[in-house]
C-alpha cells in the first residue's frame, strides 16, 4: 500500500509548480488564458494525447502525470483544457477514427476554441435507446442530405458544426445502418430552437434538419460504422476513473453554507448535531468514492481490470450531489421558496445558487446516459446478469 | 502509487478463503445456532488473532492492514469466535504495556497459552472514552458485550484513564454469559468489585493508548462489515441466476438487476475506506482516528442494508431459520452497534473534521492578514 507518487512524480510535480509560478497569476485578472494555455501545451501539460502537428503536446500516456497536472493546476485555479463537447468528445473520436484531413482541419481549431461543436445524438424518439434513431442521411451526388430532428442539443445555438448520428442504410440492422457525420450548422436546412431547461436557462436546443447537407467525405469511419465510432468516444467516457474533485467542492461549499446560515435557536447550522450527523453521512460516501478512485487508478496502472467497481463511479457521484442538495435545501429553509440563479458555488454565495445546484444535480442523473441505463450496465457487465432483461408477464 | 493489497496480503486472503471453503463452510457456522460450536482449534491454527503481535514475542509481526484484510475475510465467512477481542487485547498490551508486561504477556498470547479479550462497553450505550465511567485505582462497575469463548481467560479493560489487565478468574470479578443476537460472537458481562488487576503502563500514555485500541477496533469492525456486505451481494447475484419465476431466472428482471446494481454502488466503493483507515493507522497519520470512525459508521450501515436486501431477493426461503442469510444480518447488526453506533462515530468524525477545518480557515485568515 503506497499512496505516494514516488520521487519521479514528485520531481515532475516540482516542475509543474515552477511552471505555474512563472506563468500563472491566480488573482491577476490580466492573465491571458489563451497565451497561458499555449505555454502549457508547449511545456507538455495540456492536450497530452493530441499530436504536436495538431496543436497538442503529444506526450506518452501517463495516468499519474495527468493526475499530478490536474492536482497542481486545480490548486491554483489555472485553466486546463477547454471544457467543450468538441475537445472532450469529438477530438478523441477523430484521433481514433478520423481521416487525416479531418484531423488536420478540425483538431487544432477545436482545442484552441476557434470552432465550436454540438452533439447530434438524441432524438424525440431515441433517448436511452439511442440506436433507434430515425434521422436519415442519403448520399445524393457528392453530398449527404439529412432529414430529421435532434433534441437536447447543448450549445447548438453557438456551434459552428455538429457531429451527428444518422441512419444511412434503412434496411440494415438497427445498429449497423448508422453513420457518424460532421455537418456545418450555418446553412438554410438547419433550424435551431432553444429549449428552456428546468433551471430556466436555455443551454440546450431542438435542431430541425430539413434537407441539410454536408460533403460526402465529411463522414468519420465508413458508412454503417457510426455506432462503433460513437462508442469509441463512449469508451473513453466509461473508462473515466471517478474524480472526487467535484464532490469535494460541493461538500466544502455545503459546510461553508452551514457555517454562515443561522439555524435552530439562532446558532449557525454547523453547530446542530443532527445536521452534523447528516453531513458526515454524506462525507462517508465522498470518502468511499475517493478511495474507490485510488483503487481503480492503482489497478489500471497495473493493467488489472477494475471489475464492477469501475462502473459505479457515475452513480456514486450523482448520488452524492443529490444528497448534498437535499441537505442544502434544509439549511436554506424559507429561502428555498425564492428563485435561483447562477451555477458557481465558490465563495460565500447566496441561497439562489444553491437552488440552482438543487435542480442541476438532477441533470447529472439524466445526462450522458441516464442512471437507470447505468444500472443496467452495472448489472449486466459488472455483475454478470443476463443481457436480455424481461418484464414479468401474467 | 499503489493503493492496493500486496502480493502477500492477497495470499493471506486466498489462504483464509480456501480454509473456509474447504473445512469451515456455513454449515459449521450453523453450529453456533443449532448445536454446540465446539472448539475452534482448526480456525485457530491459521494464527489470525496473533498476526499483529510483534515477531520478537512470537507473533506474526503484521501490519494493521494485514490484520484488517484478515478481518474482512473472516467477515465474509461469518467466522465465529472472539477474534476481534483477542486482536485488540494483544494490541493494547503492545502499545501500552511496559517492557516487562510485554515480555510476560505477549509470548503467551502468541502461543495461545493465554487468551485475552477486550472489555469496552458499559451499560447505557457507553463506548467512547468520554462516556465510559470505569476508571481509577479500584475497579468497580460493569462491562458488557465482552467477546468471549474459545478459551478466553483474561481481559484488557478499557478505562477512562487507560487500560488494565484482569484475569477472568480473579476474586471480585463476576463473569456472566450473555444471550446474544449474533451467536458467532459469544459474549459475557463482567461485574467488577475491586478485583486484582494490573495497569498497562510504559508505552503510550493511558488514555491515548486506549484511544488507539478503540480506533483499531473500529477499523476491524469496518473490515468485517465490508467482507460480509460484499459476500451478501455475491450471494444475491448467485441466487438471482438460479431461482426461476415467470419461466426464467429472476436475474432477467430489471427490477432485480437494479436492486443488485444499487447494492453494488452502495457496497463496493467502501472497501478502500477501511484500507485507508488501516493504512492511516500504520503510518500514524493525523486523520487516522476520525477516518476510522467514519469508515465504521459508513460500512456497517452498508452491511445492514445489504444483508436485508439480500434476504429480500431470496424471498420466503431467505426468511427461514434454515437459510444461512440471517447469520449475516445478525452479524451486520453486531458490527453496527459494537464499539458505538454510526451516530456516535459520525459525531466524533464531525468533531475532528469540522474543528480541523475551522483551524485551517483561521490559519488562512491569518495568512491573508500577514
Amino acid at each position: 500500500m503506497d499512496l505516494t507518487y514516488g520521487p519521479e512524480y514528485e520531481r515532475f510535480r516540482g516542475e509543474v509548480r515552477a511552471f505555474l509560478a512563472e506563468h500563472w497569476q491566480p488573482s491577476g485578472g490580466s492573465a491571458d488564458v489563451a497565451a497561458f494555455r499555449q505555454a502549457a501545451v508547449a511545456a507538455g501539460y495540456l492536450y497530452r494525447s493530441v499530436p504536436r502537428r495538431y496543436g497538442g503536446s503529444e506526450q506518452p500516456s501517463d495516468v499519474l502525470k495527468a493526475r499530478v497536472i490536474r492536482e497542481e493546476f486545480t490548486a491554483v485555479r489555472a485553466p486546463m483544457e477547454l471544457k467543450s463537447l468538441g475537445t472532450q468528445l469529438l477530438v478523441p473520436t477523430l484521433l481514433e477514427a478520423g481521416a487525416e484531413w479531418q484531423q488536420e482541419r478540425f483538431i487544432e481549431a477545436t482545442i484552441t476554441g476557434q470552432i465550436k461543436w454540438c452533439q447530434g445524438y438524441s432524438e424525440p424518439g431515441a433517448g436511452s435507446d439511442l440506436a433507434s434513431l430515425r434521422t436519415t442521411a442519403t448520399l445524393t451526388g457528392d453530398r449527404w442530405v439529412i432529414r430529421g430532428q435532434k433534441v437536447w442539443t447543448s450549445f447548438a445555438h453557438e456551434a459552428d458544426y455538429m457531429f451527428l448520428l444518422a441512419r444511412t442504410d434503412p434496411d440494415a440492422d438497427k445498429r449497423k445502418g448508422i453513420s457518424y457525420l460532421l455537418v456545418p450548422m450555418d446553412q438554410p436546412g438547419i433550424e435551431v430552437r432553444p429549449l428552456r431547461q428546468i433551471t430556466g436557462e436555455s443551454e440546450f436546443n431542438e435542431v430541425f434538419l430539413t434537407d441539410a447537407t454536408t460533403p460526402a467525405d465529411w463522414i468519420v469511419g465508413s458508412p454503417g460504422e457510426g455506432w462503433a465510432v460513437a462508442n469509441t468516444t463512449l469508451k473513453h467516457e466509461r473508462a473515466w476513473v471517478g474524480d472526487v474533485a467535484e464532490s469535494d467542492h460541493l461538500m466544502n461549499s455545503l459546510i461553508r453554507l452551514a457555517r454562515r446560515t443561522p439555524g435552530p435557536a439562532g446558532r449557525p447550522w454547523i453547530e446542530d448535531s443532527r445536521l452534523r450527523s447528516r453531513l458526515m453521512e454524506v462525507q462517508g460516501y465522498v470518502e468511499a468514492h475517493r478511495y474507490s478512485g485510488y483503487l481503480q487508478l492503482s489497478r489500471s496502472l497495473k493493467g488489472e481490470p477494475p471489475g464492477a467497481l469501475g462502473l459505479t463511479n457515475k452513480i456514486s457521484s450523482t448520488n452524492i450531489a443529490e444528497r448534498i442538495a437535499a441537505i442544502a435545501i434544509d439549511i436554506l429553509g424559507d429561502a428555498s421558496l425564492l428563485p435561483h440563479t447562477g451555477a458557481d458555488l465558490s465563495g460565500d454565495v447566496g441561497p439562489e445558487r444553491w437552488m440552482y445546484q438543487y435542480f442541476g444535480s438532477l441533470g447529472s442523473a439524466i445526462a450522458g446516459g441516464a442512471s437507470n441505463i447505468q444500472r443496467n450496465i452495472i448489472a449486466q457487465r459488472g455483475l454478470g446478469l443476463p443481457r436480455d432483461p424481461r418484464v414479468p408477464e401474467k | 502509487m499503489d493503493f492496493d493489497l500486496s502480493a502477500e496480503q492477497r495470499l493471506l486472503e486466498e489462504s483464509i478463503d480456501s480454509f473456509f471453503a474447504g473445512s469451515f463452510p456455513l454449515s459449521r457456522v450453523r453450529d453456533c445456532y443449532d448445536a454446540q460450536l465446539g472448539r475452534l482449534d482448526d480456525l485457530g491454527a491459521l494464527h489470525l488473532s496473533e498476526i499483529l503481535i510483534p515477531e520478537a514475542y512470537g507473533g506474526g509481526g503484521g501490519t494493521i492492514l494485514d490484520v484488517a484484510v484478515a478481518a474482512e475475510r473472516l467477515g465474509a465467512a461469518v467466522a465465529p469466535g472472539p477474534f476481534l477481542g483477542r486482536v485488540l487485547a494483544s494490541y493494547a498490551i503492545t502499545v501500552a504495556g511496559s517492557d516487562e508486561q510485554r515480555a510476560r504477556w505477549l509470548p503467551k498470547l502468541a502461543s495461545g497459552e493465554r487468551r485475552a479479550t477486550i472489555a469496552v462497553g458499559e451499560p447505557g450505550d457507553r463506548w467512547s472514552l468520554d462516556d465510559l465511567r470505569m476508571g481509577g485505582h479500584r475497579l468497580t462497575g460493569e462491562k458488557r458485550y465482552v467477546l468471549a469463548g474459545d478459551g478466553v481467560d483474561a481481559a484488557v479493560v478499557v478505562l477512562t484513564d487507560g487500560l488494565a489487565l484482569v484475569d477472568l478468574g480473579a476474586d471480585g470479578l463476576t463473569v456472566t454469559n450473555t444471550e446474544v443476537l449474533d451467536r458467532t460472537r459469544p459474549m459475557v458481562s463482567l461485574a467488577f468489585d475491586g478485583p486484582d488487576h494490573e495497569r498497562l503502563g510504559g508505552g503510550a500514555p493511558g488514555a491515548a493508548a486506549a484511544e488507539r485500541v478503540l480506533q483499531l477496533g473500529a477499523v476491524l469492525v469496518a473490515a468485517d462489515a465490508y467482507g460480509g456486505a460484499a459476500k451478501c451481494l455475491e450471494m444475491a447475484v448467485a441466487y438471482s441466476q438460479q431461482r426461476e419465476q415467470f419461466g426464467t431466472t429472476i436475474g432477467h428482471f430489471q427490477a432485480i438487476q437494479h436492486q443488485l446494481a444499487d447494492m453494488a454502488v452502495d457496497v463496493l466503493p467502501s472497501r478502500g475506506m477501511y484500507w485507508y483507515a488501516a493504512h492511516a493507522m500504520d503510518c500514524g497519520l493525523d486523520d487516522a482516528g476520525g477516518f476510522a470512525s467514519l469508515a465504521k459508521a459508513h460500512i456497517t450501515e452498508r452491511y445492514v442494508a445489504a444483508a436485508r436486501r439480500t434476504i429480500e431477493v431470496h424471498g420466503g426461503i431467505g426468511y427461514t431459520w434454515e437459510s444461512d442469510l440471517h447469520f449475516f444480518l445478525r452479524r451486520a447488526i453486531f458490527d453496527r452497534a459494537y464499539l458505538g453506533s454510526p451516530e456516535m462515530h459520525r459525531q466524533r468524525r464531525a468533531h475532528s473534521q469540522l474543528t480541523q477545518d475551522q483551524l485551517a480557515q483561521a490559519n488562512g485568515h491569518l495568512a491573508r492578514a500577514k
